[in-house]
């Protein structure tokens, strides 16, 4: 099975870097959200705490723009039959989740990178602490917009639904994300953030067990 | 029949009762309700707006279970029976929010504060609008019936973390919060009994009326279906 949904992977790895669809409107979409950010803050001096925040409505917008490429690109070139003769529907699954998740590390890596050059306020702390949410937000981000894509590759509205029925899902997780951006901004040590990592951590397992357990249902429609 | 007699009488009771009884300091009569400290005659939407709050729950928990039921049976009658439920439950959440918040403007003085539970009825507003506008965007009946099953599946297993993250990030001002003084049930603080007695009456008469309203949803739209079927294909 594993080899197989590896396989499927370096499938969409191929014909995302023949086309570079999805990484193109990531890139664009997030230098995009940041002019934006920083056209609206212009000479204010913003406090760390706020720019926390934006860094998270950048990251959920540009991960809204591109992550529904995954299920939405097999229905529009019609090849979802020949996926589901050739793989089971877990292999599928784990295949686009895969890429997901390779995607939003990529688009999330460069948003840091780019937000902390241009914010001087966004100054981590406790980078430990940053990092280890950072990569649990984003697996939580990933397993999350799989499966919301997956939905809306199979419902008819496919660009303006997708952000409406991915926010209420991913609330939870944004929210305690933003508060441990926070508190790795103020440089608050990893104990007293126990509770935050454990609610990332535990919507990671409960959202990748959900998403396997329904993905059956959605592939077979 | 009976019982939709007894219902009407029942609501109508709790409507007057609620509304008009007198709230005094040392009560005496049985028609008095005591005089809560901070509340005063706020204290009287708390028979209408509890109610509603709490069918928003049951109609929604009923949507999600119907909705399960599908998935494992795959009758289209359980879909059409969720849909109905939520429907009803999105009425409830609105009037909820809407009481909530003129209450809110008189207790706490802003008619929003996102207090856990504000948020978590915010949360339920968004999770619905999006699974209704996922229905409507989908034409086939079982394909409908299939995504928006797996849908309210996927927003329900998110409510836990709703609990148990809400109260660590905002403050709470409804009673029971984490961080409240007089913490405890909501009920048994400061109310006696005629007043118990009536909010619970009126527990009981939503609940009853939410059932009924539900049947009367369901049949209604078995019926539209119906007819459709006849109009459109002769």
């Amino acid at each position: 099975m594993s080899s197989k949904s590896y396989s499927l992977f370096l499938k969409d790895l191929k014909s995302e870097l023949r086309t570079r669809y999805a990484i193109n409107a990531l890139a664009m979409f997030i230098i995009v959200a940041i002019s934006v950010i920083m056209f609206s803050v212009g000479q204010e001096k913003i406090s760390p705490s706020l720019t926390g925040g934006l860094f998270w409505v950048v990251i959920f917008f540009t991960a809204m723009s591109g992550l529904s490429r995954a299920f939405v690109s097999e229905e529009e070139r019609g090849t979802t039959l020949a996926l589901q003769l050739v793989a089971s529907p877990t292999t599928v699954f784990s295949g686009k989740l895969i890429f997901n998740i390779i995607l939003v590390f990529a688009m999330n890596t460069v948003i840091a990178i780019l937000y902390s050059v241009l914010f001087e306020e966004f100054i981590i702390r406790n980078f430990l602490l940053f990092l280890t949410s950072f990569v649990f937000g984003n697996i939580g981000l990933a397993i999350s917009s799989t499966i919301i894509a997956a939905i809306i590759a199979k419902a008819g509205a496919k660009g303006t639904l997708y952000p409406v029925l991915s926010f209420p899902i991913l609330l939870p997780l944004i929210l305690a994300s933003v508060q441990l951006t926070l508190f790795a901004i103020d440089g608050i040590s990893f104990e007293s953030a126990k509770f935050e990592l454990a609610i990332v951590i535990s919507y990671d397992v409960i959202m990748l067990t959900a998403s396997y357990m329904l993905f059956d249902f959605i592939w077979k429609e | 029949m009976v019982w939709k007699i007894f219902l009407f009488l029942l609501l109508a009771f709790v409507s007057v009762a609620g509304i008009s009884f007198p709230i005094v300091e040392n009560p005496t009569k049985w028609y008095e309700f005591p005089l809560i400290p901070g509340l005063e005659e706020n204290a009287k939407i708390i028979f209408f707006h509890v109610p509603t709050a709490w069918l928003t729950v049951i109609a929604f928990l009923m949507s999600t279970l119907y909705s399960f039921k599908y998935l494992r049976k795959k009758n289209l009658d359980d879909d059409l029976k969720s849909y109905a439920s939520a429907q009803l439950g999105m009425i409830f959440c609105i009037l909820a929010t809407i009481t909530g918040s003129v209450w809110a403007k008189f207790a706490w003085g802003s008619f929003w504060n996102w207090d856990p539970r504000e948020t978590s009825i915010f949360a339920l507003l968004l999770i619905y609008g999006a699974w209704f506008a996922l229905r409507s965007s989908i034409e086939s009946e079982e394909k409908r019936a299939t995504l928006s099953a797996v849908y309210s599946m996927i927003a329900f297993v998110t409510v836990p973390f709703f609990i148990f993250i809400m109260p660590r990030i905002m403050t709470g001002l409804h009673p029971g919060s984490a961080d409240d003084t007089n913490a405890g049930p909501v009920v048994n603080f400061k109310m006696n009994g005629n007043m118990l007695l009536i909010f619970f009456l009126s527990l009981i008469g939503f609940t009853i009326l939410y059932f009924w309203m539900w049947r009367v949803g369901y049949k209604s739209i078995l019926l539209k279906d119906k007819l459709d079927k006849k109009f459109i294909r002769g």
